[in-house]
């Protein structure tokens, strides 16, 4: 803690524990809604915050449909269109532990800016195969977007200024559910 | 995770924290080799330049496909057929691949330091490929990801390193980044190649090689460099061969589990026997493959950093 903290705005709790798992139950009805063919649909998590989350709709999806969901995890750090303008940034392991050509493949992140990251995600995902279609699950939606990107399935819209940060808080990670809406 | 580096010179001047995240970042991209499509866009639209004055293919070789699979575009530049054999000066030479804009420049020479110079007014990035008897970086990162990916760990574990140390930059790399990471290092080979000076580098030096592979756990063979011995530092090969080659009598008085490595070209039935060379605890193919990976993670990273951040860290 720095001594000047005290002087930091409070974080804003912008959703808490019972509510991301509401956010998350919806998700994952609406992605079932969605898609007919239960079989057919496999969770990708772009690392690190779509990871468990991913994980976390997989189970979910399980219960609703009564078969299992398959999940992986997907880098983007090599497909970024910013690797020239900062330092390396570090690569986490891509596990897609099913082949995605013919899926339905839900892109699942944790939150939805820009949407670099989403576009980095497509084009890492072509090397893997070719998806039937790809569809783009996230919690928190916070605008600004700099490309033609949209989510299919939103947790929760949060209207933000560029000054602000999100930060989602997960039990596997972090230790407790939460997201704050903090003032840089 | 920490790496603000512009060039890589040398493994001397990184910490363990540096290695450890070229290790890391080198798992990662051996992953990309082992899909049906091996090939990422992270340096899309570079240029890189292979600049290899002195002899070369698996290192060239593993440079030129580590950036084709980065999606960069590569030069290759070789002394024979090039304007040094004119009286160009290296300056000048890698002055005018500069010109060409240039993102990166790969050097091998057999002038020590020769990375450096290049590195003190070239506005690329330059990675040394092996200079003189001073230092294969990428060589020691690549034996050492083989290492941790074969063993689990690098600390604590005993590594020999067998033959030419006084002329192998290999082995000066090797000691450096094994010592670093918390590995014993013990040198071996006829005292004329392995002076004690080297236990100034933090290792052993021992000329009996039954006790130098006894207790290792990694064998790394290094080959004799005839090119770099300026007079007989051994009285012939085969004498060579019988007191410090890895033949099978030696091997079994082994640890089971010691790996043999080799950063190649391998002279069969001189410093490894035949058949070792090819035996299952033999990881000199798999140290290739990993070799890639490695070049793959030093030209990512390297190619990182050259934003307002690491002109602000000077």
């Amino acid at each position: 803690m720095g001594r000047f903290d005290f002087f930091m705005p409070e974080p804003t709790v912008i959703l808490n524990a019972s509510g991301l798992q509401r956010a998350l139950s919806r998700i994952a009805h609406e992605i079932a809604e969605r898609n007919d063919v239960s079989g057919d649909v496999g969770l990708v998590g772009v690392q690190r915050g779509g990871v468990y989350l991913a994980q976390r709709l997989a189970l979910l999806l399980r219960e609703i449909w009564g078969h299992p969901v398959p999940a992986g995890n997907l880098d983007v750090g090599m497909h970024r269109d910013d690797l020239d303008q900062q330092a390396a940034p570090r690569i986490h392991p891509t596990v897609i532990p099913f082949d995605i050509t013919g899926k339905t493949i839900v892109l699942v992140d944790d939150v939805l800016f820009s949407g670099r990251t989403t576009r980095a995600a497509l084009d890492a995902l072509n090397d893997f195969g070719r998806p039937k279609r790809i569809q783009l699950a996230v919690l928190i939606d916070r605008g600004h977007r700099e490309l033609p990107i949209r989510a299919d399935f939103v947790g929760k819209n949060v209207p933000t200024s560029l000054s602000e940060r999100i930060d989602v808080r997960l039990k596997e990670a972090e230790g407790e559910d939460a997201v704050y809406l903090e003032k840089k | 995770m920490s790496w603000n580096r512009k060039h890589l010179l040398d493994i001397e001047s990184l910490t363990a924290d540096e290695i450890t995240t070229v290790l890391d970042t080198a798992r990662a991209f051996k992953a990309v080799g082992e899909r049906a499509i091996k090939k990422v866009p992270a340096l899309r639209g570079k240029t890189v330049v292979n600049l290899f004055i002195e002899p070369s293919t698996r290192t060239r070789i593993s440079f030129e496909l580590a950036a084709l699979r980065l999606t960069a575009d590569v030069i290759n530049f070789t002394a024979e057929a090039s304007s040094l054999k004119k009286g160009e000066t290296l300056k000048d030479t890698a002055r005018n691949l500069e010109a060409l804009n240039a993102d990166i420049i790969i050097i091998r020479h057999s002038a020590t330091g020769a990375p450096h110079f290049l590195s003190r007014f070239l506005a690329a990035s330059v990675i040394n490929a092996g200079d003189g008897a001073h230092e294969h970086p990428t060589q020691a990162l690549l034996d050492a990801f083989t290492i941790r990916e074969k063993k689990g760990r690098i600390e604590g574990l005993n590594v020999t390193i067998l033959g030419d140390i006084l002329y192998s930059r290999v082995a000066r790399s090797n000691i450096w980044a094994l010592t670093r990471l918390g590995a014993r290092v013990t040198l071996c080979g006829p005292s004329t190649l392995v002076p004690r000076v080297f236990e100034q580098m933090g290792c052993r030096v021992t000329y009996n090689v039954d006790e130098a592979v006894a207790g290792a756990d990694i064998i790394n063979l290094l080959r004799i460099q005839h090119e770099r011995q300026r007079k007989t530092m051994f009285p012939s090969i085969n004498e060579y061969t019988s007191l410090f080659g890895l033949n099978k009598a030696r091997l079994a008085r082994t640890k089971p589990d010691a790996l043999i490595m080799h950063p190649g070209p391998i002279n069969r039935g001189v410093e490894i026997d035949s058949e070792i060379a090819d035996c299952g605890r033999s990881v000199i193919l798999e140290q290739v493959t990993n070799g890639l990976a490695v070049r793959m993670a030093v030209l990512f990273l390297i190619n990182g950093g050259k934003g307002p951040q690491e002109v602000a860290a000077g």
